[in-house]
């Protein structure tokens, strides 16, 4: 039974951990043996296995005593690099916080806790969280399970290598542009990238506030909804965090065939098989009792270029803070302070992240400001109008994830502009506040190809129906890339 | 206010910066304190460690409202926080969050009071306009030494109100008034303790000259001036120089400048061309805050009385004007005396006297040379003492020179009046029947027939010598103004 103990889903594993059927010790120790055999993946940057057992000893203690803490008790939760854990690394796959040890949890990793979950291992991605490929990991890049020539996606690409390498059951991403979506769309996962403010964001180091959510990552909608279960609560201290008055959750209609919203002007430059693999999933719904209808989505040209404003900007502003000075990576050798920071910033940071420092300088310097930072904000209004207008009219806007499957390594990495836009379908949900769900519906040959639904705020749930209603009748959920 | 040559109109603007008064810092739980051990004070957020995040101190937004209403300025429906970018080690984030675009005080005036033409007579009072004040945070403190530069981060994060005003005042002496005025506004509110010396009250003074009448000139900002005297000194430097440029025929240059306390000169820090670029945007982690009117209310009412209007309010109770203006200008003893005059309203002008004559020399004389007097609120002496003691006057129950007694007594080891007075055998007799015995023994009293005598053939000033061996013989006790009735019935 071991052997195949990384197949299974969350859900499942909950349960026989809950019959007695199954340690959380024995659990933990066959999937970092596994993690240890595919280091090839590039999927962790590191694993604490000593934490990791004394957890799951700790869970199998509570079970024995009859106060297990709740479904997630022992359960394996991989979490990304750049969300804190107490005592555990925090490098954003950064050479800049390379040896940097948090000294608290994020308000995720204390949820988990809470909830008895196992937190293993720390999971590769883009510096910083800047990238689509995790190719900008100064760690080393993340490998794609279904082929390894090619990528996990990015920035979550560590969280969806070890997901669909059965390294784990559940991992944490997050989502400033497509983070979750996008790798969850190549690895063949369900990502979901919540309303902005449902999760908690203390703890999470920040790329850019205001559009940054901490989200579930599993094999099936079913581990995904478990886990954001856990994440998603009230908190006092990140001010963006919705209040308990606030999060009634949105469902689906009764009495009413659901919606699906697709916005077929912007499908133009969509790869044949992935068009063709989103086509299907529509016939689906369709026979499935749903209605699928058009939606005009006005301004949508517009996502891509105020993300790459507004991002950059926050994000200029939100790196400053490691100049070498009170923690991360510090330059030899320096004549001065100032030249300590000019150093230790020009050593400690990677090429893609100091170019989105000098484009988000740039963008709000004196004279350049309204030019480029305000029209940007103005177009992020624009473009959360659009959606909510259309979002009146159907329970979801449905697009593929992403234009093409997984590109080899390397293909894009001489272009940003090309990388950019394998965020095209997933920008405007973070520019509009948004959840979105990526769940899969198909392959390109091995590869996986994901469909992208866009909800009201607080649809969470609904997303996850529409998905599950798919994922019931095909064969898509649970599957890992790994013997 | 002769601080520049007879031609020249001088234009001064503060921009202040007060430490509010709160338990801890303005976006984390850390709390805060002069004093500590460096880095003490600080936690994750105020040292901005990766994955942090702002909480607004809410009671820090309501000492800043307090503030606004102490003004009546507007208090807009929302402020919001903007972030200062720069790069500075004692900036945790190596960016400010501050209120650039939306202050949480819009406007608004301080009433300040300029020097009379005497030290007894009061000058003119005048209000100063304010832009706007509002909430930011503080930053840590460099400290450079031969072996390189160590960072305090205790200080980085204190909830700090700057300031700012219209360009309203004309002279170095008007800035000193305003500041004086605003240090006895926000420590009787309890908004800072505004202790200088500590840096809780900082100032950057905007100095500009022009032709009277004329458009503003060119204006440098002289900045980080800790002390009333330094900003004076200050200004008045900046003024004289600004005065021989233009005198000379050159242009002032707008810059930021420093001045050196110890030496009375002042230095530029950058010009205009290397000002930084500050890159102000909305700070993504604060939404703007609502700032509900029924809040509003009730911090209004949570304000105390403000100096000037109980200045007025003294001087109307008939108080002369250097005890009315003595009285306001400290917190601790304005609320003292408020309580003593709660206690005894019936005669605000005795009680009054009895402080500032008799109370300060009491206190001056109770500490050793060169040390500070505490102040009446520091002292033993209660409030309700010193009300007891101005109506035991008023009752004619010990006289003006017992009364001094007591009080010196009740410096030295406190208590109650009735307990000094009974102690030392102090209580006045105005008892007619008493008091005739003793004028009887006096006046049968061979030594005394001359002034007896003189008296009677018409000489009135000859009582006073009858007076003084009644007060004797009656230890002092006997009211004065009964010992006289009693010798005129009984000569008469």
């Amino acid at each position: 039974m071991a052997a195949d103990l990384h197949r299974l889903g969350a859900a499942e594993l909950s349960r026989r951990l809950a019959a007695g059927d199954l340690t959380a010790r024995a659990l933990a120790a066959h999937l970092l043996a596994r993690a240890e055999a595919h280091r090839d993946l590039g999927a962790f940057n590191s694993v604490d296995a000593d934490d990791v057992l004394r957890q799951a000893d700790a869970s199998d203690a509570r079970r024995r005593a009859g106060a297990a803490l709740g479904p997630l008790d022992g359960v394996p939760v991989a979490v990304k690099d750049n969300l804190a854990v107490r005592g555990q690394p925090l490098t954003c796959s950064s050479r800049m916080l390379a040896g940097y040890v948090s000294p608290y949890d994020s308000a995720v990793a204390e949820r988990l806790r809470a909830a008895g979950a196992v937190l293993h291992g720390r999971l590769n991605m883009d510096e910083f969280a800047m990238g689509s490929s995790t190719e900008t990991s100064a760690t080393g890049l993340a490998r794609n399970p279904w082929d390894p020539s090619r990528t996990p996606g990015g920035s979550s690409g560590g969280s969806a290598a070890c997901l669909a390498a059965g390294l784990a059951p559940l991992a944490l991403g997050t989502d400033t542009g497509g983070s979750i979506r996008q790798p969850a769309s190549h690895c063949g996962l369900v990502g979901l990238k919540p309303t902005y403010g449902l999760v908690s964001r203390f703890g999470l180091v920040a790329f850019a506030s205001s559009l940054d959510q901490v989200g579930p990552m599993a094999r099936s909608t079913e581990d995904c909804r478990l886990l954001l279960g856990a994440l998603a609560a009230p908190d006092a201290r990140d001010m963006t965090c919705l209040p308990a008055d606030a999060r009634a959750p949105r469902a689906l209609p009764a009495g009413r065939k659901p919606r699906l919203g697709v916005p077929r002007r912007l499908l133009e430059g969509v790869a044949p098989a992935v068009r063709a693999a989103f086509d299907a999933a529509l016939d689906f719904y369709r026979a499935d009792g749903c209605e699928v209808a058009d939606v005009d989505l006005p301004h949508a040209e517009l996502a891509v270029p105020a993300y790459y404003v507004l991002a950059p900007a926050e994000a200029s502003s939100n790196l400053a803070r490691y100049d070498g000075v009170r923690y991360g990576h510090r330059a030899e050798g320096a004549a001065g302070i100032e030249d300590l920071m000019a150093r230790s910033r020009a050593e400690g940071f990677g090429a893609e992240v100091k170019r989105r420092i000098l484009l988000g300088t740039f963008v709000l310097s004196a004279g350049f400001a309204d030019a480029y930072y305000g029209k940007a904000l103005r177009a992020r209004a624009l473009i959360r109008s659009a959606h909510l207008a259309a979002l009146a009219g159907v329970d979801a806007i449905a697009t593929p994830t992403v234009p093409t499957a997984a590109f080899r390594l390397g293909e894009k990495s001489a272009d940003p502009v090309q990388m950019y836009l394998e965020d095209l379908f997933t920008i405007p949900a973070n520019l509009a506040g948004l959840p979105a769900l990526s769940f899969p519906v198909g392959t390109d040959g091995a590869l996986p190809v994901g469909m992208h639904l866009v909800g009201a705020p607080l649809a969470e749930g609904a997303l996850l129906d529409l998905a599950a209603r798919f994922e019931r009748a095909h064969d898509l959920a649970h599957r890992v890339a790994r013997p | 206010m002769s601080d520049a040559p007879s031609d020249w109109e001088v234009v001064v603007g503060l921009e202040v910066h007060v430490q509010l008064r709160t338990g801890s810092k303005v976006f984390s739980a850390a709390p805060w304190g002069f004093g500590a051990e460096p880095n003490t004070q600080v936690d994750a957020v105020s040292l901005g460690l990766p994955g942090t995040l702002p909480v607004v101190n809410l009671a820090a937004l309501e000492q800043a409202i307090r503030l606004g209403l102490a003004v009546d300025a507007e208090i807009p429906d929302t402020c919001a926080w903007d972030r200062k970018n720069y790069f500075y080690p004692d900036n945790p984030k190596n960016y400010q969050l501050t209120q650039q675009a939306r202050p949480v005080v819009v406007g608004g005036s301080v009433e300040i009071e300029l020097p009379g033409p005497s030290r007894n007579v009061m000058g003119e009072h005048r209000r100063v306009r304010l832009h706007h004040a509002h909430l930011e945070e503080d930053v840590g403190k460099l400290t450079h030494s031969s072996g390189g530069s160590l960072v305090d981060y205790n200080r980085a994060g204190v909830p700090l109100l700057e300031i700012v005003t219209e360009p309203d005042l004309r002279s170095a002496a008007e800035a000193e008034a305003f500041l004086r005025a605003l240090h006895a506004l926000v420590t009787q509110a309890g908004i800072s303790d505004a202790d200088m010396e500590k840096g809780q009250l900082r100032c950057d003074a905007n100095v500009s000259l022009r032709r009277p009448g004329g458009p503003l000139g060119t204006r440098t900002e002289t900045k980080n001036l800790n002390s009333i005297s330094g900003v004076r000194a200050a200004i008045e430097a900046e003024v004289a120089r600004q005065a021989r440029e233009l005198e000379a025929g050159r242009a002032i240059v707008q810059q930021t400048r420093g001045f050196d306390a110890e030496t009375g000169r002042s230095h530029v820090l950058r010009d205009k061309e290397d000002a930084h670029d500050y890159r102000y945007f909305p700070d993504p982690d604060i939404p703007a805050v609502r700032i509900d009117r029924a809040r509003v209310e009730r911090l209004r009412a949570t304000l105390p009385e403000r100096p000037f209007d109980r200045q007025r309010r003294y001087l109307a109770l008939g108080l002369p004007y250097t005890s009315a203006s003595v009285l306001v200008t400290d917190a601790a003893t304005s609320a003292w005396f408020e309580s003593a005059l709660a206690a005894n309203p019936v005669n605000p002008v005795a009680l009054a006297n009895l402080v500032v004559n008799d109370l300060s020399g009491l206190l001056a004389a109770s500490v050793g040379p060169g040390e500070a007097p505490p102040s009446p609120a520091a002292s033993r002496v209660t409030p309700t003492a010193l009300a007891e003691l101005v109506r035991l006057v008023d009752a004619a129950t010990l006289s003006k020179q017992q009364a001094r007694e007591v009080l010196a007594e009740l410096v030295r080891a406190g208590g109650e009046p009735a307990a000094v007075i009974a102690a030392k055998g102090l209580a006045q007799t105005s008892d007619a029947g008493e008091i005739e015995a003793v004028v009887a023994e006096v006046l049968a009293d061979p030594a005394l027939a001359g002034s007896v005598a003189e008296f009677r053939a018409g000489n009135d000033k000859a009582i006073n010598a009858l007076k003084g061996p009644v007060m004797k013989r009656t230890k002092g006790k006997a009211n004065p103004a009964v010992v006289d009735q009693v010798l005129r019935r009984l000569l008469g």
